[in-house]
């Protein structure tokens, strides 16, 4: 019994995680960027940012396909919007990572500075989209709520380097357009935190039906 | 405020041995469209056809539990059959007309209730077929064979026919299933017209056409009504696993 739409909806997940995954490099590389500025490095991320651009292109047609061929219902039809809506969101990760990158050779050595917190960002927002990419494919709800709560420590972390900034220019200790070059990367950070959050809501949506349920049970 | 047209109370049907209906309990609501679905044998059917008292002409057929239309039992004593049949009319899955004129199909009902005028008939037999949405069709050649109409004109007929008697409620057995994409396409924009002023139940194979047109959808297994729910709502989220399994192809 319908195995080719089986078969069909394996590759669908094949094609996500593979986005995915080239979501976390791309945030890896802008991270890594932040630190060490390299040629070699910046080589890499634009192809990257296309690549990402292609898998949503592709993963976009075979769901319209699944859409046309299978008619999908129940969870086979939440699965698929689900997927259509992650690679949205998947695909803005994709354009903030570059929008990082871009930025990098302007920072010097200021993104090295320990004691502001970006590098604690870059690892946080990569765990959140992997988890959240990981909690669609194996249907993990656990996972997907875990990404929502860790939203807040990103945005914690964003506050928090804000204040350092602050203190940093109060001090003089850096240039003023360094230092607005630094808040935009960290604020391009916390927004790949967002959306991590948005497709761990579509992997609620997926598995239960509900869609942004304790948002709407919060604002009743 | 509740509308409930029928109601069904603990409703078993047997042919013979076989238990063909078990404990069915259901409300269905006036002025919506109710779509029944499951695999061939499940009892869909027949208890559409308990309904309106079709399943009176099979042998050895047992009944138990209650059917209520407007809050009558229709298995009570002194109930006229072909009163209620009039109440509460049926459409087949393959068009029947009548081997005569188009006019003669849609008068036939109302004469045999006794109609004479033909003042009165020629109303009727326009009125059915405008809501049945054939009359610019076949309005110049009334005289005419039914016959001689398309299986998807023929069927538009049937529905002509069956509301020419002013029913309350029809059912529909698989109508759409001899029927091209647009002719079904016709009939399924007639039934969301229709609503406004019957109430409509239909049996169907073709899952999207119970998503497209009702309101409700109820899915029935061996015999058993195993999950009735807004239509959307079995779609998107069933309760029961195999609602879920039929549903998505994973049966079997």
């Amino acid at each position: 019994m319908r195995r080719t739409f089986d078969v069909q909806l394996e590759q669908l997940h094949v094609d996500l995680i593979k986005m995915g995954s080239l979501c976390e490099e791309a945030i890896s590389l802008s991270a890594k960027m932040l630190q060490e500025h390299e040629e070699q490095l910046e080589k890499k991320i634009f192809p990257l940012e296309e690549e990402i651009d292609q898998m949503e292109r592709q993963i976009e047609t075979r769901c319209m396909r699944l859409l046309l061929q299978q008619q999908p219902v129940a969870r086979d039809l939440r699965a698929i919007s689900a997927a259509l809506k992650m690679i949205s969101d998947m695909e803005r990760i994709g354009d903030q990572a570059a929008d990082i990158a871009e930025l990098a050779p302007y920072l010097g050595n200021a993104a090295k500075n320990d004691v502001l917190p970006i590098g604690e960002m870059a690892r946080a927002t990569v765990s959140m989209v992997t988890d959240s990419v990981e909690a669609y494919v194996k249907e993990n709800i656990e996972l997907a709520w875990k990404v929502m709560k860790e939203d807040d420590v990103v945005d914690a972390l964003f506050q928090k380097l804000k204040e350092d900034l602050t203190q940093l220019i109060r001090k003089s200790e850096i240039g003023a357009e360094t230092a607005l070059d630094l808040l935009m990367a960290a604020k391009y950070f916390e927004r790949i935190g967002d959306h991590a959050v948005n497709i761990a809501e579509w992997v609620e949506y997926s598995i239960t039906g509900e869609h942004k349920k304790s948002e709407i049970e919060s604002n009743l | 405020m509740s509308n409930v047209k029928i109601k069904t109370r603990d409703l078993n049907l047997y042919y013979g041995e076989n238990h063909a209906l078990k404990s069915v309990n259901m409300d269905i609501m006036g002025n919506e469209i109710t779509a029944f679905i499951g695999p061939s044998g499940c009892g869909k059917s027949t208890y559409l056809k308990t309904l309106n008292r079709m399943n009176d002409f099979v042998l050895n057929v047992k009944i138990t539990g209650e059917v209520t239309l407007d809050g009558e039992n229709i298995y009570g004593s002194g109930v006229d059959s072909t009163l209620l049949r009039r109440k509460v009319g049926m459409v087949f899955q393959q068009p029947n007309p009548f081997p005569m004129s188009i006019y003669d199909n849609i008068a036939y009902g109302p004469r045999l209730a006794g109609i004479r005028s033909k003042v009165k008939l020629d109303e009727i037999v326009e009125t059915s077929l405008r809501q049945a949405a054939i009359w610019e069709e076949v309005h110049d050649r009334l005289k005419k064979s039914a016959l001689g109409l398309s299986g998807g004109q023929q069927q538009r007929l049937c529905i002509a026919r069956a509301l020419a008697v002013q029913p309350e409620v029809l059912l529909m057995d698989e109508p759409t299933s001899a029927l091209d994409p647009i002719s079904t396409s016709k009939i399924e924009e007639l039934c969301m017209q229709l609503k406004k002023d019957y109430t409509i139940i239909i049996v169907t194979h073709n899952m999207q056409q119970a998503a497209r047109i009702s309101d409700k959808t109820a899915f029935f297994l061996l015999g058993e009504m195993i999950e009735y729910a807004p239509t959307e709502e079995l779609f998107s989220l069933p309760k029961d696993k195999r609602t879920e399994d039929y549903i998505t192809g994973r049966f079997g």
